[in-house]
């Protein structure tokens, strides 16, 4: 596979190196000379000087050919433009796309940028999945599929608690997939008992949490998930 | 008209005086919060510090009721996504990015978006002022 990825920071850096050692064919793009003064010895042919949302430097960098175009600078407006032109003047089929400010990941989505990799965005979810208090989790979210897989914890009150995985009805967008239990996960069959203390995965159609939460956890005020299901991430350094 | 305009430097802050002069409405946005400085005192608009592709700060500056909207910050790529979201997002009718790059002016100037790429203009300008040269003897 042929890969061009701009921003020569670490997570472009070591990218290019992965890549490398895995066989594949890959291209750094960086605009900032100490930077590029840094790596050239290393990387050699496969670093390219030069600002990645010109259209020439992605020209030469190869990116006519490119299986794979990877925007990881530090600028979400850079990221932005390199997708853009990635998937409309080059019609890269693949393009992977970082957001540094959490902020702009709409700005993403409005603009069909995708997949969109935030690390903040990350880092919170496990936090979130720390929090004793917290019920449900959001595992992963399959944008373009219109799916997400959640995370609850069964207490010794819930509904479920000590029931037959068939004898439990789920709302309607919601399928029960699997039950983790004492660090170890089983698919959810049929005839499968789910314990308090147990964590169970389900697959859920995005807005049908409230419905999940109720059926699997009707002490938990949904208000409450809901209002923590989207971060909110105030303006400013 | 209700215009908004990002990026208060010499471009953004003459054409808000000559929108303001013609009797239209006008916001501007800056990050930097000493750019309205430019528009001369007590300047009968709107001016929001922040980023030009945050959406709370196009909201703040009424990009939702406006009519048209123009990016010209210093940043060709800040203005052509600025410029998308006012668009995509909040619906502008009119929306005009200043693109100095020439290739990517062309590529983003699409039915929805107009793009002016004051280089190109120039160059026209400079060509067109060289070819009407006229030297005696030639």
């Amino acid at each position: 596979m042929f890969v061009v990825i701009v921003g020569g920071g670490k997570v472009g850096l070591n990218l290019t190196r992965s890549l490398t050692l895995m066989g594949h064919e890959a291209i750094l793009v960086e605009q900032r000379k100490f930077r590029y003064d840094l790596l050239v010895e290393e990387l050699q042919e496969k670093l390219l000087l030069g600002d990645g949302t010109e259209i020439w430097v992605l020209e030469r960098a190869g990116i006519a050919r490119a299986d794979l175009v990877v925007a990881v600078t530090g600028d979400d407006e850079d990221n932005l433009i390199i997708s853009q032109v990635a998937k409309r003047k080059y019609g890269v089929k693949k393009v992977v796309a970082r957001v540094n400010n959490p902020r702009n990941q709409a700005t993403f989505d409005v603009l069909g940028v995708e997949p969109t990799i935030c690390a903040t965005t990350n880092i919170l979810a496990l936090v979130r999945r720390e929090l004793p208090e917290h019920k449900l989790v959001h595992l992963l979210t399959l944008k373009r599929e219109n799916l997400e897989i959640v995370e609850l914890e069964v207490g010794e009150h819930s509904p479920v608690a000590g029931k037959l995985v068939e004898e439990i009805s789920l709302p309607e967008g919601a399928l029960l997939t699997a039950i983790l239990r004492n660090g170890s996960a089983q698919v959810a069959r049929l005839k499968a008992t789910i314990e308090p203390g147990d964590y169970v995965l389900c697959l859920v159609e995005p807005g049908k949490e409230k419905d999940l939460i109720h059926e699997m956890l009707p002490d938990e005020s949904p208000e409450k998930v809901q209002a923590e299901g989207e971060p909110e991430y105030l303006g400013g350094e | 008209m209700y215009v908004v305009i990002a990026g208060c430097g010499r471009v953004g802050s003459s054409l808000a005086q000559l929108l303001v002069s013609e009797g239209h409405e006008v916001a501007v946005i800056d990050e930097d919060p000493e750019a309205f400085t430019r528009l001369g005192e007590e300047f009968p608009a709107e001016f929001i510090t922040g980023a030009a592709i945050d959406w709370d700060i196009l909201e703040e500056a009424g990009a939702g009721r406006a009519d048209a909207f123009v990016s010209a910050t210093d940043g060709d790529n800040t203005n052509i996504v600025a410029a998308q979201i006012a668009k995509e997002h909040f619906g502008v009718q009119c929306v005009v990015a200043r693109v100095y790059d020439p290739a990517r002016a062309e590529l983003f100037a699409t039915v929805d978006i107009r793009t002016v790429c004051p280089t190109k203009d120039a160059k026209d300008m400079l060509a067109d002022a060289v070819h009407s040269c006229q030297i005696p003897g030639r």
